[in-house]
């Protein structure tokens, strides 16, 4: 078997506020991610697909498609867009990298498992080069 | 590191079935990628040299195995892709194989094989 990754970077802003909390609260958790203002990251998204390459062509998916399917179903939404007031994903859930991972798994499971004939493996979202969340679906 | 050419084209194809699968990996004189190769393996750190594995050995059996083979050359004139299209999926699993046969059983972990900065490939033991 063969795990296969395909990069892709998307820009977007967003803050951390839950609403059940007050402003103390939010602050005192979130720091300067709280800011109501928000702020940006240029994120970078790994999604990796599982399966074993065609005998035919060699391709495990056509990594073309992937990226067609990465824009299509995760960039047009998301990139150079505000997470919290513009992605119906986080109109109520706070944008975190661990939600961003889990909402893109739930974006491109469908169309990787679907069309692509292929296992949808792990979803790994770095918000900074320093930072990154993983996410590889309900086990 | 290993610099290579290859050219994506498979002989049960027609020509314009080739195009369509591979686009411009099928351009009839080939193209090239830099491919970093990272080689993982596993075991217990030896009590006496509290090392899993000799560094100096790998880097040797990584430089016989993998690099002075396909360094510099063209993957589809090697005997491994004679019957398979040199995809980096087929060369992910060619370098694991490779790798296996020179270690003992079992401590090649994974064998991740990145082609351009968009895209990585890895194969693991027992996948």
């Amino acid at each position: 078997m063969i795990l296969l990754t395909r990069r892709a970077v998307f820009s977007a802003s967003h803050y951390y506020w839950n609403e059940a909390w007050t402003e103390e609260k939010n602050r005192e958790v979130f720091g300067r991610c709280a800011n109501r203002n928000g702020h940006g990251h240029n994120y970078t998204l790994e999604v990796t697909v599982a399966g074993e390459p065609d005998p035919v062509t060699g391709f495990v998916v056509d990594l073309k498609w992937l990226r067609d399917v990465i824009e299509r179903e995760v960039l047009e939404a998301w990139d150079h867009r505000h997470l919290n007031l513009d992605a119906p994903e986080f109109a109520h859930a706070i944008p975190t990298t661990e939600n961003i991972a889990i909402a893109a798994w739930k974006r491109l499971e469908p169309p990787v498992t679907k069309d692509g004939g292929a296992r949808l493996e792990r979803v790994r979202v770095y918000e900074t080069p320093e930072i990154f969340a993983e996410y590889r679906g309900e086990r | 590191m290993l610099s290579a050419s290859h050219r994506l084209h498979a002989e049960g194809l027609s020509a314009e079935e080739n195009r369509a699968a591979y686009g411009k990996c099928n351009n009839e004189h080939g193209h090239g990628h830099n491919y970093f190769v990272e080689v993982m393996v596993a075991g217990q750190v030896d009590e006496a040299t509290g090392m899993v594995i000799d560094m100096v050995a790998l880097d040797r059996l990584v430089r016989e195995k993998v690099i002075e083979r396909f360094d510099r050359a063209n993957l589809n004139l090697d005997p491994l892709f004679a019957d398979r299209v040199p995809t980096t999926e087929n060369l992910t699993q060619a370098i694991f194989g490779l790798l296996q046969d020179g270690l003992p059983a079992g401590e090649l972990e994974q064998v991740r094989v990145e082609e351009t900065e968009n895209n990585y490939f890895e194969c693991r033991l027992g996948g």
